[in-house]
């Protein structure tokens, strides 16, 4: 117990303060934060699974989740008939070409000696390939698009519940994690940062302007829900009933039955929207649960103990004959793949697919900033680092507003110094950021819960 | 005639402005590598240290136009890029003494630097939002046009114009200008010998009695220069956009690496190898076919290879070929 006591402190605390802007804000945002407290949670165990485990340092976050949230349209949404009719033909024509170029290129790879002709080879076969392709697929993408461009103009997904998504993002973020893993794991240190910074964007732009896929920038809207609509519940008999008996000591001080109605449609309005977001928590809460014991055991496993060894001396690690290139891919991988499950997980609570929402800004560094303030290596630490910073992140605002209101007090109203400092209080979050994580990488490198690592 | 128009063409729509482009990440390329091959980390907040600069440069030109003071036909802030210069080396230096010093003094690898850096990126970009605010800015005056793409069409009565913007002018002569004084600099004096020769080998200058703290306050005044100066430049030849510079830092890395990290030659080429690359391979050639094809044979698509939206991706996947093939860039930098 006395081990855990920091754990448990800094826990205590992050959840108080949740509480505290449930009491003086409301319910609502607090609920809200929590929840994408919990999202930033998963995300920052994935970069930690990464970075706090095995020292690999990956910048590419923001296109593992923008994957998860690809993974959320295509398995939520119904498939578009029309579009299928028009050009799906096509485009599954595409895909096997893609794959049989891939063989290709891997058949030439395996039976021909490395020489400056292969290369030359290989080249030609992906240009050409790439011609095959866009020639086969122009037009059809052409009549995918333009079936009823304003809702649909994409194939559709399957029309599964979007729960499975979480699981088929975190397959998304980990197909794609192999390919780079394959293509940069070699690179050094800054090097590897740089280069998944870059083919994050890449998978960023795919995304984006690939229109027949997920409607690109038109964004995908209205995604179906895995808890009850406010809307439906607002109707429903128990849960009003259940509102008025929460409530029934306020409801019984008002004697007029007009306004004991009103009273009580304003709760339920209230309680419904609170309501939702509580079972979204209760699903966030499994997930991270489950994540949590999963790579709780794994960093105390025999696997654990071989990253560890692997990060802090990878040619000693070699040297006792563990395959360092291996477990590297596959650490990457399993990292990715959940931060990929968050992507979808966070797709699913706005119920809205915004590719060009997704900024290095907001889905990469700051979920660095996440890991590394709340200590790297530490699971708890990486958790409340989610927490904290997206606490941080959400209060921002009103914290720089009273700073502003506090030291500028002395000046009139309309000076315009503090019209100017007011009106760009949002930017004070990003400063607030940077000086976190200045400071805690000063005096606190190992961030707020430093790895420790028990010998059993 | 027909050839000479699919050559103006050309000259028009990739030729300059590639090269204007090209000039700016060049410049920023420069400052990356520099930054890399001195201080040995990759400083992410590259983008937002040319905004800090390019801010400083508005400011000064706004109070100088607000005096009444400018150029004539040049735009007033070439008159304010030295004092944001002096400003931004300050700047630089204070980070320095408060941030990467005691990383520095400690050996920290690479990478907590380049995680330092990230604060500083977050810190800067704030700063830069709180004073002048996120929104587009244009702060270029005097005049616009050196030819413009009617006049040409007159004076050569050729059916295509070739318009030359001042600002594209001004973008290359002062980067080739910078960049020639920064080469005679490195290669020619004594301090910039003795920065060579602490990147190629920190222990053995050590020993030979050059002055570490010296080399890196040099490093920053001249990282001052570069991001104040390739900052302003974009500015003018395009805006001042803070989330633009931010997203420019991608390019510019690419830049870098492709030329060969830790090589300021080879960032320099390396600029224009993207900057080229993702002009050619997303214009569509379709009027150039139809000026020098005969019309029988005349395309009918656009000939693009690649739409415009793809452009940040042209160089990010040739950064990611080079990584691959050429680990050390084309002009080979440091080995990795």
């Amino acid at each position: 117990m006395r081990k855990h006591l920091n754990v448990i402190a800094a826990y205590s605390i992050m959840l108080g303060l949740i509480i505290l802007v449930g009491i003086f804000q409301s319910w609502n945002v607090a609920l809200s934060i929590f929840n994408m407290c919990l999202i930033s949670a998963v995300m920052t165990m994935g970069a930690n699974v990464q970075w706090g485990y095995a020292g690999l340092i990956n910048f590419g976050l923001m296109g593992y989740a923008a994957l998860g949230g690809l993974a959320a349209v295509l398995i939520s949404v119904d498939p578009v008939q029309e579009a299928w009719a028009v050009g799906g033909f096509n485009i599954i024509i595409c895909l096997w070409l893609i794959v049989a170029m891939i063989f290709t290129i891997r058949f030439v790879l395996k039976n021909f000696k490395k020489s400056k002709i292969r290369t030359y080879g290989i080249a030609a076969i992906i240009i050409a390939g790439i011609v095959i392709i866009r020639i086969t697929s122009g037009p059809s993408i052409e009549a995918i698009e333009a079936v009823n461009p304003a809702t649909t103009g994409f194939l559709g997904g399957l029309g599964l519940p979007i729960i499975f998504s979480w699981i088929v993002g975190g397959f998304f973020a980990a197909g794609l994690a192999f390919i780079v893993g394959k293509v940069a794991l070699g690179l050094r240190a800054d090097y590897l940062a740089i280069a998944t910074l870059l083919i994050s964007e890449i998978v960023i732009a795919i995304i984006k302007h690939e229109d027949w896929l997920a409607r690109g920038v038109k964004n995908v809207i209205g995604l179906n829900r895995p808890v009850p609509y406010e809307v439906n519940l607002q109707t429903t008999e128990w849960f009003i009933n259940l509102v008025a008996k929460l409530n029934s000591g306020k409801l019984n001080f008002i004697s007029n039955v007009n306004d004991k109605q009103a009273a009580l449609n304003q709760m339920v309005i209230e309680g419904s929207s609170v309501f939702v977001k509580l079972c979204y928590s209760g699903l966030f809460l499994v997930v991270v649960i489950i994540l949590l014991i999963i790579t709780q055991k794994a960093l105390y496993s025999p696997w654990g103990r071989m990253m560890r060894a692997i990060r802090d001396n990878e040619e000693a690690a070699n040297a006792m004959g563990k395959n360092v290139v291996k477990q590297h891919l596959l650490i990457f991988i399993l990292g990715s793949a959940i931060v990929g499950i968050a992507g979808a997980m966070l797709v699913t609570q706005d119920g809205l697919f915004t590719p060009g929402s997704y900024r290095p800004m907001r889905y990469t560094f700051l979920i660095w900033v996440m890991v590394i303030v709340g200590g790297s290596g530490n699971n708890f630490g990486a958790i409340l680092g989610g927490f904290a910073v997206w606490f941080l992140w959400i209060e921002a605002a009103p914290i720089a507003l009273l700073l502003i209101n506090l030291f500028t007090a002395g000046l009139p109203e309309t000076h315009e110094l503090k019209i100017h400092l007011v009106e760009s209080v949002p930017y004070f979050r990003y400063l607030m950021m940077g000086m976190g994580l200045l400071l805690i990488m000063r005096y606190r490198p190992k961030g707020i819960l430093p790895e420790k690592i028990e010998i059993k | 005639m027909d050839f000479l128009n699919a050559i103006i063409l050309l000259l028009n729509y990739i030729f300059v402005p590639a090269l204007t482009y090209g000039s700016q990440l060049a410049l920023g390329a420069i400052f990356v590598t520099l930054i890399y091959g001195i201080l040995r980390f990759a400083n992410f907040a590259t983008g937002d240290m040319m905004a800090f600069g390019t801010m400083v440069t508005i400011l000064i030109t706004w109070y100088f136009q607000s005096l009444g003071i400018s150029l004539g036909v040049l735009p007033t802030a070439l008159l304010a890029i030295p004092f944001a210069i002096i400003f931004m080396i300050g700047y630089m230096l204070f980070i320095d003494q408060f941030v990467f010093r005691y990383y520095r003094v400690n050996k920290s690898p690479p990478v907590q630097l380049a995680m330092v850096s990230i604060g500083v990126m977050f810190v800067t970009q704030a700063v830069v939002r709180i004073i002048i605010g996120p929104s587009d800015r244009r702060f270029f005056d005097g005049e616009k046009f050196i030819i413009k793409a009617g006049e040409f069409k007159e004076m050569t009565g050729l059916n295509e114009g070739l318009a030359i913007k001042s600002s594209q002018v001004l973008t290359i002569f002062v980067t080739l200008l910078l960049v020639s004084i920064l080469f005679w600099f490195l290669n020619k004096t004594k301090t910039g010998k003795s920065m060579r020769a602490y990147s190629d080998n920190e222990d053995l200058a050590l020993l030979s009695g050059i002055d570490p703290k010296r080399v890196v306050m040099i490093t920053w005044i001249i990282a001052g220069i570069l991001a104040t100066i390739g900052g302003a430049l974009y500015g003018l030849d395009k805006s001042f956009k803070p989330f633009t510079y931010f997203n420019n830092m991608l390019p510019i890395f690419a830049a870098a690496i492709v030329g060969g990290i830790g090589n300021p030659f080879g960032a320099f080429l390396g600029g224009y190898v993207i900057a080229f690359s993702e002009i050619l391979l997303t214009y569509a050639y379709k009027k150039f076919f139809m000026y020098i094809l005969p019309e029988s044979m005349e395309p009918e698509t656009l000939v693009q290879l690649l739409s415009t939206d793809y452009k940040f991706a042209v160089s990010f996947s040739i950064l990611v070929i080079v990584l691959l093939y050429r680990p050390n860039g084309i002009f080979k930098g440091k080995v990795l």
